[in-house]
């Protein structure tokens, strides 16, 4: 009699329900699938039998204990019919601890207006408190530029080594492929009409003027931003900038203002490493595929394409580089005291700091529009 | 005796719960005081609104004659320097090694020849019981019971006359923690240093603390001498010094 299961027998009104084997947590469904198929209104009494029964664990004595107070309110009496000390025990421990524990309390649902109000409230708690970092941040900007003597050289040289020349393999590669792509794509248009020397017009201002600064600045984003907030947030999380703060290093003046200070110098040489990767694998499909030669490219280059277009692309560098660093250490700053914060905020860092970069570069676009620019 | 550290009248909500309220206690120069109670009651807050680390929300604290609340930005950064903080944690700059870690209050803050500062660092890891040849390494190579005696180095860095410690034995061994405490005992010795420390560790309780303050349903339960702590009436003290448990 090894195996576990129950018998139901009907007398009369009178259930007699015998369980053999053991009863634990791994049969509790399926006995429950069968004692619920019980017609309560035919019965008057019911005998639980665990004469057979070997071994009861705490989960079967809580689903015996809530089966007898459900028989009970339909009027149904119920008799244990056991000589086994442990299994009598076991009941009697699940019902006087049932009788006075407290049943958990489930959280309150919130309604769909609660949950929009709270969200609400939340968002514009986050953006105000993005408003206190930003003013903290040019307060003690401000008080640590009065003298030269406050400017950290050594975090800057170290951040500018990090995200700026170990950036540039990947800037280079990126924006090379993309200046191929987008020649190479134009270029079968252009040869349709036999414009192909516009190419040149179109790679130099697309290039120079958007191409090169949002690539840039979205690669800028992925790497440093999402490094920046991870940083800083495990600091965070490991008391270190508690730490700098009781002895008196104001994390902004050791990581914040370095950092921003650092990438608002790189992002314009890391921009102008694009023009001249992008600019190049333009030229390598014009050569290939349009057969115009380098000499020829370069003097219409020098001819069509304005000095204008590439200083306004290098002048959204700092700008975007500012966005970015920004953005990155105030999420690092907003980490929890939980490692899962870690990645959400990372995650929020690169996704706000590349849509601000985008709002950043459609702004300019209208303004540099209207000024005749 | 003087006092270092007053605080009257404290209140700390957070997150809409009452943690402190009405909370008053005193500590002397050249106690080691301890701040004690069940868990939650707010012993590691009260010790972060010391160090100004947290917003002092009702109520006043006094440290070393400055009322934190009535601080402007020099003198806060003078009284930072007049004490050391050790973390639970730790909390090392994990990009730096032992002897940078212990030696950037020295290096941002005087003028010290790099000579003199290798010294000082030199002497601040002796007395803690580190070897000189532990300085190169960064604290994820360490050990927990190093990395506290690390960090206590370097929150005794530029020699405070004020030490705030967290829970300084929790997460040692019985050896390094009883070690800890003789510690302890020694840098008051030599520093003539007042200790201010959280702590749940009886035997350093017993083997340490001059003065305790006992934190239970938002206020002060007990502040004195371990000597009248078992008169007292409260449930968690009864529970925690006399082992009772049901």
């Amino acid at each position: 009699m090894k195996e576990n299961h129950i018998i139901l027998d009907y007398i009369d009104d009178k259930l007699s329900i015998k369980f053999y084997g053991e009863f634990n947590l791994y049969n509790i469904s399926e006995y429950e699938d069968k004692l619920n198929k019980i017609e309560l209104t035919k019965i008057k009494i019911v005998d639980l039998d665990f004469s057979e029964l070997t071994f009861l664990d705490s989960a079967g004595a809580i689903f015996i204990d809530s089966f007898e107070k459900k028989m009970f309110s339909n009027d149904i009496s119920v008799d244990i019919l056991s000589k086994d000390k442990n299994i009598l025990n076991t009941i009697k421990l699940i019902k006087d601890e049932k009788k006075d524990a407290p049943k958990l309390s489930h959280p309150k649902k919130e309604s769909i207006t609660e949950r929009i109000g709270r969200r609400t409230y939340n968002n514009y708690l986050g953006f105000i408190s993005f408003i206190a970092f930003m003013g903290e941040m040019f307060a003690t900007k401000f008080h640590y530029l009065r003298s030269y003597k406050n400017i950290r050289f050594k975090e800057i040289a170290y951040e500018l080594n990090d995200s700026m020349v170990k950036a540039f393999g990947i800037i280079a590669l990126t924006s090379f492929l993309i200046g191929l792509v987008v020649a190479y794509q134009s270029a079968y248009q252009l040869k349709l009409y036999g414009a192909n020397i516009f190419i040149v017009d179109m790679l130099g201002i697309s290039i120079l003027r958007e191409l090169a600064p949002l690539i840039t600045a979205i690669v800028i984003a992925g790497r440093s931003g999402s490094a920046f907030t991870a940083q800083i947030g495990a600091m965070k999380i490991t008391q270190e900038l508690d730490a700098m703060r009781t002895m008196g290093f104001d994390p902004h003046k050791f990581l914040v203002i370095p950092k921003i200070i650092a990438l608002m110098i790189a992002m314009p040489i890391l921009i102008f490493l694009a023009d001249m990767m992008g600019i190049l694998g333009g030229m390598v499909v014009a050569n290939i595929d349009l057969s115009i030669t380098t000499d020829l490219f370069l003097d219409r280059f020098n001819e069509v394409v304005d000095v204008k277009h590439f200083f306004i692309g290098i002048l959204k560098g700092p700008f975007f580089a500012f966005l970015i660093a920004s953005i990155a250490i105030y999420r690092g700053l907003m980490v929890k005291n939980d490692t899962q914060s870690i990645g959400v905020n990372t995650t929020k860092s690169v996704v706000e700091s590349i849509f601000a970069v985008i709002v950043c570069d459609a702004i300019f676009s209208i303004v540099f529009t209207n000024l005749g620019i | 005796m003087d006092k270092v550290i007053e605080v009257k009248n404290l209140k700390t909500v957070l997150d809409s719960r009452v943690i402190h309220n009405g909370l008053n206690l005193t500590i002397n120069r050249g106690d080691i005081y301890g701040l004690l109670g069940p868990s939650g009651c707010g012993k590691t807050t009260l010790l972060r609104e010391m160090v100004m680390l947290e917003k002092i929300q009702g109520g006043d604290i006094e440290v070393l004659g400055q009322n934190l609340n009535h601080i402007n930005h020099n003198q806060a950064q003078k009284l930072r320097r007049e004490w050391g903080v050790l973390f639970q944690a730790g909390a090392l700059f994990s990009s730096l090694t032992l002897k940078e870690n212990i030696s950037l209050p020295l290096v941002e803050y005087t003028n010290l020849s790099k000579k003199m500062i290798d010294e000082i660092v030199e002497f601040k890891i002796n007395i803690v019981g580190l070897k000189p040849s532990d300085a190169h390494l960064y604290p994820s190579q360490i050990s927990g019971g190093m990395n506290k005696k690390a960090a206590l180095a370097r929150s005794l860095a530029m020699d405070p006359k004020l030490l705030f410690l967290d829970e300084p034995t929790s997460g040692l061994d019985p050896i390094s923690a009883r070690d800890f405490d003789n510690l302890i005992l020694k840098l008051r010795e030599l520093f003539n240093l007042t200790i201010i420390m959280v702590t749940h560790d009886l035997e350093s309780i017993y083997g340490t603390l001059d003065r305790l303050a006992i934190i239970d349903q938002q206020k002060i339960a007990y502040e004195g001498s371990l000597e009248n702590i078992k008169s007292v009436e409260s449930e968690f003290i009864q529970t925690f010094f006399e082992g009772k448990y049901e």
